[in-house]
């Protein structure tokens, strides 16, 4: 089924823009992203839009579609109406470059706070042994794709920019759940996820959860967990003390 | 490659500097109001049914039928309940109604709950009414601060939560005795006791606290096989929690109606043998 | 000239996929100071889609497995055109590469006593690939990216910078690698660095550097019906044209079998080969499994001959042969293209595969092995893979040629200084490379190419020099010419007419006609492209980034067909209709392209015919004498003693 679609993109930087209105061509089967690259086409060569594998693997085409965070390449044409008008717009929680580019730079610079993987002294490569019920939850995490989407649609970043410095935002707070429960990590993150990665200030209202296009279960299985993991260290005398007899990590 | 990623300090929400000036607040075609309207409606009206219910502290007890809002009756000037929880720790002292003393841990646990969390930061404060709509305020601290930092006691909740559960479930199991205390009974009001209490374990087991005390904590599954598949049902569970949640909140305001209607004589109990 | 940004390194990487990262991290490591220029942002690149896993000869699975199981697998899927030596340290080292990532945190599925699970892929004997479900290549990227953040953290606890030294350039294309004069190379010149511009700005930017390792995978967007990205227009092996390195074998297109073909706007995306390697088979629209018809002589008895057989494989592989679907992959496209061609394709233009009861924990298992096949059909074409089948046809895929390089050492024989490794190199698959073999390709060769671009940056130490700025001067006007013409033509359609050119008469099948016809076209195509003209500035303008890598396709793809229509045989990705068999005395040429002039106004490659490097003897004992005969020329065979 072939159609003209009514789309409104955003075009403009960081001088000011505006919604612009588009009639396009849609045929069967297409996304957004089709439909992008049409338009760069026929209409607006220089429409600017990030993306690289079109198969939702690499995470670039991170965008708002009618005002909701998404994968261009992964919005089927199909769940609009025929005559309902699409709206695309940059996402709103970082700067814009330009047209439906942003500056995602504040993602590697979180990236680059969180300690990397740190190994049992001693141990060499080829001689590592996990299990593999052991690996699988930081395996769900390590399906990321590394789209930002759910840093974009996160409130407490996206609707309070002053806190960008205090927070690493839902991605990198995972980030640290998957080395805590990496089986052969032996840094302690649990503290700092809360003192200096602002775990304290995700609220789980799980915008992120709903936005992942790798659907993991970013609130449920890493945040929650984690804000377990922090309330046995700082919140719970109990745990603490319970510890402080057994001495911390004999058992497991 | 990038430039810097921050605006002045102070300056917030989708139109901060360097952020795509779009002046519409949120660009949602679809109705992500309706999501937290329903949450405000259901908990307000909860909230008051309970209220009444929980301060008028009459028709709470039904021969075998003992209302989960006043299980354990912890002040002494319950009525007799013969065989159902009558602990009354604290004495005649306590002038109001002996509900509030045992309401105070499901309304903490609840309260404490990442579920209901969610649910109230959502409908109640807007932070966020659905995502990618901008919050209405200009600061946001999060868990931060007192008193939300509070949420991390839920876990003690949890237990407590959990000793409740127990007693609820021993009211079911009176529940079967007529009100001679002849065992072999069962009415309609057994079946409502006793879903009510099926609710309230999936509910109670289902959550994070449970979730993370059971294996969650641990680092390695392997070394800990039970522990592991204890995790695995809590967890399958806990996908749902938020079914339970609302299942259970049904649950109890239902359990406590039935026992009200038959305790205030309104309806008559069938019976089944 | 402006001013432009000048930044000065002791290596520079072109490309942050899996061989571009290693090599970064081994300059580092060794303590150079290293940048990484990638066209996208970091830990994007081409990488994260690979899907399957990498091939390496661990032995978890069948202790059996060794490097010279998997050097002869490598041979044999190649057919005996990959240069051996690069093959051979292929197999001994891509073990050694594998647990590395894994010291650096990757977690790949595990076998029940706790080492990495290998799985089987189709050309290798045992089950060797490792592999994470079926998203290996984002965890091998996002790997690689967590290693060089953990450098950088060094670094910033050492030096108080993080990017003290080693600094990725992201969404910066490259466009002409700079060199001074040099007597002593082969092309009379040595690298000085490179030119690019940022693609957010479009600002140009000069990176001075002795050695360059080329690290920017491969060319699939030549070709219309492709699983490649945007970023494979082949911009590596056309830079290191122009600075005077040869490309190789660049016949030797890889189409994949297994594409999607509906609904259009995904057809080419990839079905991954796991699909097979866990039980999916092949069916025509008759509901034959046709592989079974399919074995060509040299693999029969290698292979099951009933689908009895074949099935036993999957839970006994001492007593039963592989069933067909697990041929080397330029066997199953060739025979899906011929079921197509004789009507018994599925309505789109495929053949059907199917995983629907073919595993034995039923659908539980088709989610858990293949997740992102199962997300991608749902998502993408509204199929339920657990209920119904996929249908799928042949999608180019990967490129076997490319730039020259010495085995040892990566390092382009034309250019000092200059390196390449990972696709964007040439030599190591042959004629056909093995699903899986690619990652541990770019981590072999990967860091074996920054061990010695160190080196060499190291030994060059005060000797090296900066580019003369005639050369900015003229990178900086081609790169602005898009501004400039009149009568503009629109890249877009050029870039479509190309792929159309080389899908139609360059793709699976190749006749000679056709190519000549090709090599016409690409003549007014590159007519219309120095026409390319562009709207709009510089800042992100998509419409002129295309019209620069137009240059690069043209050039590629022009290899591809001069080469092709050269060699007069068939063999691995490279199907001649006109030449069907293979022929041994073939197998000894190797096709070489180099620029005529890469100052011409008019870009045109040269082709030229070098000879194979015989195989070491030690290696040749590996196969028996029988196998030889196959691919080998007598005068070439081992004497009958020895
Ligand atoms: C869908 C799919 C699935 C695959 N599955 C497997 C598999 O299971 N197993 C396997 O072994 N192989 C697989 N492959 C093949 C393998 O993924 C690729 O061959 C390999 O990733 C290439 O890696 P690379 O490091 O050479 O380059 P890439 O990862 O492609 O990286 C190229 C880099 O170069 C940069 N670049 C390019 N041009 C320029 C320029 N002009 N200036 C600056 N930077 C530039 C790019 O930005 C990018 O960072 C698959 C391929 C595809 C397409
Ligand atoms: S759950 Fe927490 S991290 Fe996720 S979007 Fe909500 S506040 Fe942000
Ligand atoms: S967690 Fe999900 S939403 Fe967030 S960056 Fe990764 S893939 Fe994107
Ligand atoms: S383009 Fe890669 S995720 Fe959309
Ligand atoms: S009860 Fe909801 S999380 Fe504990």
């Amino acid at each position: 089924m072939t159609y003209k679609a009514d789309f409104r993109i955003w075009r403009g930087d960081t001088d000011g823009g505006e919604l612009r209105d588009f009639k396009v061509e849609v045929n069967e089967g297409e996304v957004v992203l089709d439909i992008i690259h049409r338009l760069q086409a026929t209409q607006a060569p220089d429409l600017a839009v990030r993306w690289n594998c079109k198969a939702g693997k690499c995470g670039s085409c991170s965008a708002e579609i009618n005002g909701r965070p998404r994968l261009l390449c992964m919005t089927r044409m199909s769940t609009f109406a025929p005559d309902e008008v699409v709206t695309v717009t940059p996402m709103r929680t970082f700067p814009v470059i330009r047209d439906l580019v942003t500056d995602v730079s504040f993602n590697y610079a979180k990236a680059r706070q969180v300690p990397s993987f740190t190994p049992p002294e001693g141990l060499k490569p080829g001689e590592y042994r996990m299990q593999q019920v052991d690996v699988e939850r930081s395996q769900e995490f390590r399906k990321c794709i590394e789209c930002f989407l759910c840093q974009n649609t996160c409130h407490v970043i996206r609707d309070f920019e002053d806190n960008k410095a205090a927070f690493s935002g839902p991605r990198f707070l995972m980030r640290i759940a998957e080395l805590d429960m990496h089986p052969l990590d032996v840094a302690d993150r649990q503290k700092a996820a809360q003192e200096e990665h602002g775990l304290g200030l995700c609220n789980i209202t799980k915008c992120c959860t709903d936005v992942c296009p790798e659907h993991i279960h970013i609130t449920d299985n890493a945040l929650i967990p984690m804000k377990e993991r922090v309330a046995d260290r700082k919140y719970d005398p109990l745990v603490w003390l319970g510890n402080k007899i057994r001495r911390r990590g004999s058992g497991d | 490659m990038a430039t810097g990623t921050t605006g002045p300090a102070g300056s917030t929400g989708t139109n901060a500097p360097g952020r795509a000036h779009i002046r519409a607040r949120h660009l949602r075609t679809d109705r992500w109001w309706l999501s937290p309207a329903v949450t405000v409606t259901i908990l307000s009206a909860f909230i008051v049914y309970s209220t009444w219910r929980a301060f008028a502290n009459d028709d709470y007890f039904a021969e075998p039928y003992v209302s989960p809002f006043y299980s354990p009756c912890l002040a002494s000037e319950c009525d007799s309940m013969p065989m159902s929880a009558n602990a009354p720790l604290f004495g005649d002292w306590w002038g109001l109604s002996p509900a509030l003393l045992i309401l105070i841990f499901p309304l903490g646990f609840r309260l404490t709950c990442y579920y209901y969390r969610k649910a109230y930061y959502r409908g109640f404060w807007a932070s966020p009414s659905a995502c990618a709509v901008p919050e209405p305020r200009g600061s946001y601290s999060g868990e931060t601060r007192f008193p939300l930092i509070l949420q991390n006691i839920h876990r003690y909740f949890f237990w407590f939560a959990a000793v409740v559960a127990v007693i609820l479930t021993w009211d079911v199991l009176i529940a079967f005795r007529d009100e001679h205390g002849a065992w072999g009974h069962m009415g309609l009001g057994t079946l409502v006791l006793l879903a009510n209490v099926l609710l309230i374990w999936a509910y109670t087991l289902s959550c994070h606290s449970c979730r993370h005390i059971v294996g969650g904590k641990l680092k390695h599954f392997s070394k800990h096989p039970v522990r592991y598949r204890l995790w695995g049902f809590v967890s399958r569970l806990n996908g749902r929690h938020m079914e339970l949640a609302w299942a259970s909140l049904f649950g109890v305001a239902l359990a406590d109606l039935y026992v009200y209607l038959v305790a205030s004589g309104a309806f008559d109990d069938p019976r089944f043998f | 000239m402006s001013e432009v940004e000048r930044h000065s390194y002791d290596v520079v990487v072109i490309g942050a996929g899996g061989a571009g990262l290693r090599a970064a991290i081994e300059a580092r490591t060794r303590g150079l100071r290293t940048a990484v220029v990638c066209k996208s942002l970091f830990g994007k690149a081409h990488t994260v889609m690979a899907e399957g896993g990498i091939a390496a000869s661990m032995g978890n699975v069948n202790s059996q497995d060794g490097w010279k199981v998997h050097f002869r697998d490598t041979m044999r899927g190649g057919k005996f055109l990959n240069h051996w030596r690069m093959a051979e340290l292929h197999a001994k080292e891509a073990p050694d590469r594998v647990w590395e990532l894994e010291s650096w945190g990757a977690l790949f599925d595990r076998t029940a006593d706790g080492r990495i699970s290998q799985r089987n892929f189709g050309g290798h004997e045992y089950p060797r690939l490792a592999h994470v479900g079926d998203r290996t290549g984002l965890e091998l990227i996002r790997t690689l990216q967590q290693r060089i953040v953990a450098l950088q953290q060094e670094d910033e606890r050492e030096f108080g910078d993080p990017e003290a030294r080693l600094k990725v350039f992201q969404e910066c294309t490259v466009t002409r690698l700079l060199t001074v004069p040099d007597a002593g190379s082969e092309a009379g010149n040595r690298i000085a660095g490179a030119f690019g511009y940022w693609r957010e700005s479009g600002r140009f930017t000069v990176f001075d550097a002795p050695a360059v390792v080329l690290a920017t995978g491969g060319i699939g967007k030549g070709f219309k019906v492709t699983s490649n990205s945007w970023e494979y227009t082949g911009d590596g092996q056309a830079l290191a044209l122009l600075a005077g390195a040869p490309l190789i074998n660049m016949e030797f297109v890889q189409f994949h079998p297994t594409g999607m073909v509906w609904p259009p706007s995904v057809k080419g995306i990839l079905v991954t080969e796991s699909v097979r390697g866990d039980g999916g088979v092949l069916l025509n629209s008759e509901g034959k499994r046709f592989m079974f018809r399919y074995i060509p002589d040299v693999f029969k008895e290698k292979y099951a001959q009933t689908p009895a057989e074949g099935d036993r494989w999957y839970t006994d592989q001492e007593n039963n042969r592989r069933p067909p679907e697990l041929l080397p992959r330029d066997e199953v496209a060739r025979a899906i293209n011929s079921e197509v061609k004789a009507g018994r394709g599925s309505p789109h233009g495929g053949v059907f595969l199917t995983v629907v009861g073919r595993m034995a924990g039923g659908t539980e298992e088709i989610r858990r092995k293949l997740p992102s096949m199962y997300h991608q059909f749902k998502e993408l074409a509204d199929v339920d893979i657990t209920a119904e089948a996929m249908e799928v046809g042949p999608t180019c895929h990967y490129v076997m040629g490319g730039i020259a390089v010495d085995p040892d050492t990566a390092a382009t024989p034309g250019v000092l200084g200059l390196y390449a490794a990972g696709e964007v190199a040439g030599g190591m698959h042959g004629s056909n490379r093995l699903g899986g073999n690619s990652l541990s390709d770019l981590l072999v060769f990967g860091r074996r190419a920054g061990e010695h671009a160190a080196r060499y940056a190291e030994e060059i130490g005060e000797a090296r020099r900066e580019a003369a700025q005639e050369q900015l001067d003229a990178a900086e006007a081609e790169a602005l010419a898009p501004f400039a013409v009149e009568s503009a033509e629109n890249p877009y359609t050029v870039h479509q007419e190309l792929q159309q050119t080389m899908n139609d008469l360059v793709g699976i099948i190749r006749r000679e006609g056709e190519m000549t016809e090709a090599l016409t076209r690409l003549d007014e195509l590159k007519a219309r492209a120095a026409k390319a003209g562009v709207e709009g500035h510089r800042q992100y303008n998509p419409g002129w980034h295309l019209a620069l890598d137009l240059r690069n396709m043209l050039l590629v793809c022009e290899c591809v067909a001069r080469s092709a229509l050269e060699r007069q045989e068939s063999r691995g990705g490279h199907t001649r209709d006109d030449f069907p068999a293979m022929s041994a005395e073939w197998r000894r040429v190797v096709l070489a392209c180099s620029i005529v002039d890469p100052d011409a106004e008019t870009l045109s490659v040269r082709l030229t015919r070098g000879e194979a490097v015989p195989m070491r003897a030690d290696l040749l004992e590996l196969f028996e004498r029988d196998e030889l005969t196959k691919y080998l020329t007598d005068a070439e065979l081992p004497g009958k003693d020895g």
